[in-house]
């Protein structure tokens, strides 16, 4: 039965029905408790499952992040809420120098399996410190697994699969979605899942991920010709509204969205790149020495004889994030996208 | 439950916030137990109050002094004679591990080597005082605590000897990774306490760190989340007086290392880190006491280093050679094996024996890292995630074609 659910009750949903499927699987950070989170993605998961498994912490984000290791070191499957990607900047010590390290420093005998929650991005008229895009730092690192849903089905989807997934995952949530809705089947995608009361506090031995995992998998979110508009997060829903515009103007434009900045789904994106000849690729951080810097290189290091016009990029000034009344003048628009497309060279073809 | 505050003082503490058995602070986290005995506590009709019950001691523990004397101490009875004569062979072979590491620097089989030398009674009784299910959390300082408590000595140096940056699996004796960056690996032991605490089991975790790393951030938040959650864990410090070069008092104006400890809302000691007894007497004490649920202890030993920080160092450049000169009659083995002869506990037969096995521990090191090891260039991938992402898989493969062309 489809019913109307927002992103972050989507996020909320699948952090419930993991919990209720395995008692490894425990929730900290600040605020996440009673409140719910600053965003009310744990919102009742306290009164629901106790105390003991979804609980305030001190204010101290390299704290919860050092003892979300030693509990997945310890048979437990933590997911931690950092409440505003520029408050996640205490905790990069631990996450560079031992989420990222740890299994490969000790041939894999250590499992990382938790998950670190991180609302991300502008667009909601935040002020300093409350909209950083801060992607690039972790996909640098290796070791990280680094995921951004764009849709309420993937939020649910694909935040279980990071909860299930052996290895640790940056589950990157763009604020500006939080409330957005979208209808959903929810019975149907939550029988996907089964309801397995899985018990793994035994060991570290994780599960395998699903074979239909969106880790590591970018989806086509619209078909079309004439070029290829690559992006993630934020952006996807900015990009959708271009490539309807530029319909209406007689252009077919393909949407990818990347879901998995890593690992990397190089074969969607260069198949559709080969198909099209034309590339865009659209992100909010800023464009220097970032994941579409990285997305560029890719593509014509392995597209360059398909190509018809260089790769181009729309992203964020490489400024710091501006102050609420300046953000529209900073963000990927419509506008400057399809200014983009514009210069694909099309009087060559 | 031993080493409560005890049924004395009942009437007059419960106006200082002692409910019964049971102290409540102001974050309302229960206190059960103390590091003190009601005997030393203040006596049956005063109040004690919770700055009382956390402060460490006047002075350093010290249960054998320099000459090998016992030294009476009221809240810590001495360990029995077989304990101290277990703690007294690791000790001799610690102290080889020591010398021979050095050693296998110098003939270029160790990267480099941070000797525990001076400080080989801190190591050993970090290791003694808990039991094979219990976790230890080292540093890179650590090699001789992390021995002892069973980590093959070849192993544990495989880090330093440039083969893996760690050799050993950290769930076989329960002893994490030796790490590096200061400090972050007390939030690491206490999330495995926490994990524990939540699974019902009665797991205790020592945690160890330097005077220097207690400048970090992740030493308070450490502390403070350990306390907050109440959670079985023992801080130790290992006081060594230098931060590589940095003294002491340019780390912090506290009155001492242990009385941060007051801050959070946790016991404080502090204990001579040269005298295996009393460390013994004290780390088992913070030990029991978390077992019980009784919660976390911060402990300071106060010892030296009696080497440069690493054989790159220079200690010339920063400390004097008097300075140096007036710990070394302090040294731990020295001291232990003076009382254990005194005790007739140490006979020269045992002492043969001990010195025999020191020598075997001594060529395990030198075999084992004298031969030369194969290490495989696909081990670059293998570990970096669970599956190899399509990145790493055309990495290695690239890496593969580059190296059977060269061998071609």
């Amino acid at each position: 039965m489809s019913t109307t659910m927002t992103f972050a009750k989507a996020l909320n949903t699948a952090l419930a029905d993991e919990m209720e499927a395995d008692r490894s699987v425990v929730v900290f950070g600040e605020d996440v408790g009673p409140l719910g989170g600053v965003f009310r993605i744990t919102d009742g998961l306290t009164q629901r499952f106790g105390e003991e498994r979804c609980f305030d912490t001190p204010l101290a984000e390299s704290g919860i992040m050092g003892m979300a290791i030693g509990m997945a070191m310890n048979g437990l499957r933590p997911v931690v809420e950092m409440q505003f990607d520029a408050f996640a900047y205490p905790a990069f010590e631990q996450v560079v120098s031992h989420v990222a390290k740890m299994p490969n420093r000790t041939r894999g005998k250590v499992k990382l399996p938790m998950v670190i929650r991180i609302p991300y991005a502008g667009g909601i008229g935040g002020v300093e410190h409350h909209c950083d895009s801060s992607e690039s730092y972790y996909a640098h690192t290796p070791g990280l697994t680094v995921v951004a849903p764009a849709t309420v089905e993937d939020a649910y989807t694909m935040l279980r699969e990071a909860i299930r997934f052996p290895d640790p995952v940056v589950f990157l949530e763009p604020k500006k979605l939080y409330f957005s809705k979208e209808q959903l089947d929810l019975e149907a995608l939550q029988s996907r899942w089964g309801t397995p009361a899985l018990d793994r506090t035994d060991g570290p031995e994780p599960t395998a991920a699903p074979a239909d995992s969106s880790i590591g998998r970018a989806v086509i979110a619209r078909e079309g010709t004439d070029a290829t508009l690559i992006t993630y997060g934020p952006s996807v829903s900015t990009v959708m509204k271009a490539a309807a515009a530029a319909a209406e103007e007689g252009r077919s434009l393909e949407v990818i969205d990347i879901r998995s900045i890593v690992p990397f789904d190089d074969e969607t994106v260069m198949a559709s790149v080969r198909k099209t000849g034309r590339a865009v690729v659209v992100a909010e951080a800023p464009g220097f020495a970032s994941v579409a810097s990285e997305i560029v290189a890719r593509v014509q290091e392995r597209c360059f004889h398909s190509l018809a016009a260089p790769v181009l990029r729309v992203t964020g000034f490489d400024i710091p994030y501006p102050a609420p009344k300046l953000e529209h003048f900073y963000l990927p628009s419509v506008d400057r996208i399809l200014d983009a497309v514009d210069e694909l060279q099309w009087e060559d073809a | 439950m031993a080493g409560r505050p005890g049924k004395s003082g009942n009437t007059a503490a419960a106006d200082q916030g002692f409910e019964g058995d049971t102290m409540t602070i102001s974050t309302g986290n229960p206190i059960e137990g103390s590091m003190a005995d009601p005997s030393r506590r203040a006596g049956m009709d005063d109040p004690v109050t919770a700055e009382a019950y956390m402060l460490p001691s006047g002075q350093p523990v010290q249960l054998v002094d320099p000459d090998g004397l016992h030294v009476h101490n009221d809240k810590y009875p001495l360990p029995d004679g077989e304990a101290l004569l277990k703690a007294y062979r690791e000790l001799v072979v610690g102290r080889r591990v020591n010398d021979q590491a050095n050693a296998l620097v110098r003939q270029g089989r160790l990267a480099v080597y941070p000797s525990s030398h001076g400080q080989e009674a801190c190591q050993v009784a970090s290791a003694l005082c808990i039991g094979a299910d219990d976790w230890l959390f080292p540093t890179y300082r650590d090699t001789v605590a992390v021995i002892a408590k069973g980590v093959d000595p070849v192993q544990t140096l495989t880090l330093l000897q440039g083969d893996w940056h760690s050799g050993y699996d950290p769930y076989e004796h329960k002893v994490s990774i030796q790490a590096t960056p200061l400090a972050t690996q007390l939030l690491h032991a206490v999330g495995v306490a926490h994990a524990a605490k939540l699974k019902g089991e009665d797991t205790v975790v020592v945690a160890l760190c330097g005077d220097g790393a207690t400048s970090e951030g992740d030493f308070h938040e450490a502390l403070n989340f350990a306390a907050v959650f109440h959670l079985p864990v023992v801080f130790f410090v290992q006081n060594n007086q230098y931060a590589i070069s940095v003294p002491l008092n340019k780390q912090t104006v506290a009155p001492s290392l242990a009385h941060k400890a007051i801050g959070y809302g946790m016991p404080g000691e502090r204990v001579d880190g040269n005298d295996t007894a009393a460390l013994l007497a004290v780390l088992g004490k913070a030990v029991d006491r978390a077992r019980q649920g009784g919660g976390p202890a911060l402990v300071e030993a106060h010892t030296y280093r009696m080497q440069s920080h690493t054989n790159a160092d220079d200690a010339t450049r920063y400390r004097t050679d008097d300075e140096v000169a007036e710990w070394a009659p302090k040294d731990p083995l020295v001291r232990l094996r003076a009382y254990l002869k005194e005790l007739n506990v140490l006979t020269e037969e045992l002492e043969e024996e001990i010195a025999g096995r020191a020598e075997t521990v001594a060529a395990q090191m030198r075999d084992g890292l004298n031969a030369e090891t194969e290490v495989d260039p696909e081990d670059l991938f293998r570990f970096v995630f669970t599956e190899k992402t399509s990145q790493l898989r055309e990495q290695a493969a690239m890496l593969r074609d580059e190296l059977s062309r060269e061998s071609a």
